[in-house]
């Protein structure tokens, strides 16, 4: 069943750098076009601002320990969300390690933060198997979601992630080919930036720090 | 396509184990050979059934370019070589037939490019193990290589 939400993200992005045609020149020049996103404060993100862009994190889908679970349910932490699937040797783990340096950096402050992997293969990613998987990297911070096709369709259009089934193999096997990109929302549910697989843990650790203190 | 690579591969699997045990017994005579060596193998472990990948940095000291053109190893039924292809925010694995090291030169198979993409564990694998990989080239050479075996985080 092939399904694709494009164009999505790259657009989306392309809207997103500051709107002073001056700056967006300067920008251009420094070869930083799309990553420059701008504060009311002015200290510029180091990710990509979508604050305002993006709709609030609202779902219905089901955790990794088989229950219900929704949104609200992460309202008061700041939450990271990653769209992936565990049939994904590359990419998906190699995101995953990336937020785990970002927990590391954080130190305390990661106890306000949840990551959020959520599963564009429902067909084969059960609770179980995304919780053994969650659960490799860190049982602590990181929850696996899954859901319906439906329930994960709809999650996927409302924040413009693309993601299509590739042909089965001989065995039945495939990969999906999806976004990379991980969402952060505010404790409020709001959603405010995106990572991208250029931006480095640092970057990350330290834009979520302003997003967790609500110091932008 | 996916069908003929995965014979190829068992064919290779079968010369190698062959080719692989009679190496062990020479190893000195094998690495003077060639002018290619492997660095910084390693493999980055997931839990169950989930196929894992493996990464390694190739060098070629040697005056002309090499492909590695089959990977095989006696821990997995199944090993074949990746590439992570990005288009716009999307990103997708191809198989790939080759890989090339260029002229004293290195390819770094790693995260976010190519990758060995390992499936179908023989035995029970954790973190803390080493698998070998045999990695052929064009040039007939054959590269017995130790892969760590980590922690998805990759520690």
């Amino acid at each position: 069943m092939p399904l694709t939400f494009a164009p999505s993200l790259s657009t989306l992005r392309a809207r997103l750098a500051c709107g002073v045609p001056g700056l967006r020149r300067a920008a251009i020049v420094a070869g930083a076009l799309l990553l420059v996103g701008c504060s009311p404060s002015g200290e510029p993100w180091q990710l990509t601002n979508v604050s305002g862009h993006l709709p609030d994190l609202d779902f219905v889908l089901t955790a990794d320990d088989g229950q219900p679970v929704t949104g609200a349910s992460f309202r008061g932490r700041t939450t990271l969300v990653y769209f992936g699937y565990t049939h994904c040797p590359d990419v998906c783990p190699e995101t995953m390690a990336r937020l785990m340096q970002v927990v590391a950096k954080l130190g305390a402050d990661a106890q306000k933060m949840r990551i959020l992997f959520i599963s564009v293969d429902p067909a084969r990613d059960t609770p179980q198997a995304l919780h053994a998987y969650v659960g490799a990297f860190d049982a602590q911070h990181a929850l696996g979601l899954t859901g319906t096709d439906a329930q994960i369709e709809s999650l996927a259009r409302r924040y413009r992630v693309a993601y299509r089934m590739e042909k089965r193999d001989a065995d039945g096997n495939y990969e999906v080919t999806h976004s990379s990109a991980v969402y952060v929302f505010d404790a409020q549910g709001h959603a405010r930036l995106l990572a991208t697989d250029h931006d480095t843990a640092d970057a990350i650790a330290h834009d979520l720090r302003r997003v967790i203190y609500d110091t932008a | 396509m996916t069908k003929n690579l995965k014979s190829l591969t068992v064919t290779l699997g079968c010369a190698l184990s062959t080719f692989g045990s009679l190496a062990a017994f020479a190893p000195a005579a094998h690495a003077a050979a060639g002018a290619l060596s492997a660095q910084d193998a390693w493999v980055r472990w997931l839990p169950g059934d989930l196929p894992a990948a493996g990464y390694v940095t190739l060098k070629n000291d040697g005056d002309q370019p090499v492909d590695l053109v089959g990977v095989s190893s006696d821990a997995y039924g199944m090993v074949m070589l990746h590439q992570t292809v990005s288009n716009g925010s999307t990103q997708k694995m191809v198989m790939v037939h080759k890989a090339t090291v260029p002229a004293h030169g290195t390819l770094a198979i790693a995260p976010g490019g190519y990758h060995l993409m390992l499936e179908k564990a023989k035995h029970k694998i954790a973190p803390g193990d080493t698998v070998n990989v045999k990695l052929q080239f064009s040039d007939g050479e054959a590269l017995d290589t130790q892969f760590a075996v980590k922690a998805p985080s990759g520690q």
